[in-house]
């Protein structure tokens, strides 16, 4: 029987994993895989829970979770790309625009 | 060590590999191919905990659409890969340094829990005895039924946002 604690455990190492590429990585689409990273970390807490907990609210969330970052992906990107029109980079340290 | 302790090891251990290998690759389509193999470990660990519609939704909205949407944007972005360019941006450390507490913070205090389950409703031959996928829709239809079209609505702006978005405009 697998204890609930290496669950979590392994979905907080995956989620500082996510923290880190969010905040070192100069690549855009990079940076956005992190953030799918992390919630996929999220969702794996969530479907253990709901396991040892035997309830199915878990599950639902999770259900939610995956909706919302389809279209959370399908919307950074196209923003992603409508900038590209303007400024043809995807590093971020290179759109600095608006600095003062 | 029992047989599925085995079994979660051997997950546990090529996530976290995986994941690294996620952020730290160069190209960006490495990423992307890595990112699918963790999303397919992924599935399995839901299969391990007795989800399996939830793991068939992983693979066919994450691995068949959400990476493919992901692939398509960096091959139309045209993006060329230089072998000279940095990976990392100036304060990486600082980041580095960030996520170890953050990790270290998690484990500890997290990663103690001991859950003494109240006798819940759904327990696992509950659920096998209807099939997963009648439980949950059992559930989603009668008790979130409210957020259920909420996500339709998300969906549909999200249709709409990217059309509106990315298309090219008419002069």
């Amino acid at each position: 029987m697998v204890p609930l604690s290496w669950y979590i455990v392994l979905s907080a190492l995956m989620f500082s994993i996510g923290v880190f590429g969010f905040l070192a990585r100069r690549n855009l689409i990079i940076i956005f895989m992190s953030l799918e990273l992390m919630l996929n970390s999220v969702n794996i807490s969530l479907v253990a829970f709901s396991h040892y907990l035997q309830s199915m609210r878990g599950q639902i969330l999770v259900f939610f979770i995956i909706t919302v970052a389809a279209a959370e992906a399908a919307i950074g990107l196209a923003i992603l790309i409508a900038f590209y029109k303007n400024n043809p980079t995807i590093k971020v340290d290179e759109i600095n625009l608006l600095k003062g | 060590m029992s047989t599925p302790q085995v079994f979660f090891s051997y997950f546990a251990v090529s996530m976290t590999i995986l994941s690294l290998l996620v952020v730290t690759r160069k190209n960006p389509v490495h990423s992307v191919l890595w990112m699918l193999v963790l999303f397919i470990h992924i599935a399995a660990l839901y299969l391990f905990l007795n989800a399996e519609f939830l793991a068939a939704i992983q693979i066919i909205i994450y691995a068949g659409a959400i990476l493919v949407l992901f692939l398509f944007v960096i091959m139309l972005l045209n993006l060329r890969k230089e072998e000279t360019e940095k990976r990392f941006q100036k304060q990486w450390l600082y980041s580095v340094g960030i996520s170890v507490i953050f990790a270290i913070f998690l484990v500890l205090i997290v990663g103690n829990i001991t859950v003494i389950p109240p006798p819940g409703q759904y327990t696992v031959e509950a659920i096998k005895a209807e099939g997963h996928i009648m439980t949950v829709g059992k559930v989603l239809y009668s008790e979130f039924l409210l957020p259920f079209e909420i996500a339709s609505l998300i969906l549909l702006v999200a249709i709409i946002g990217a059309v509106v978005l990315a298309k090219k405009r008419l002069e």
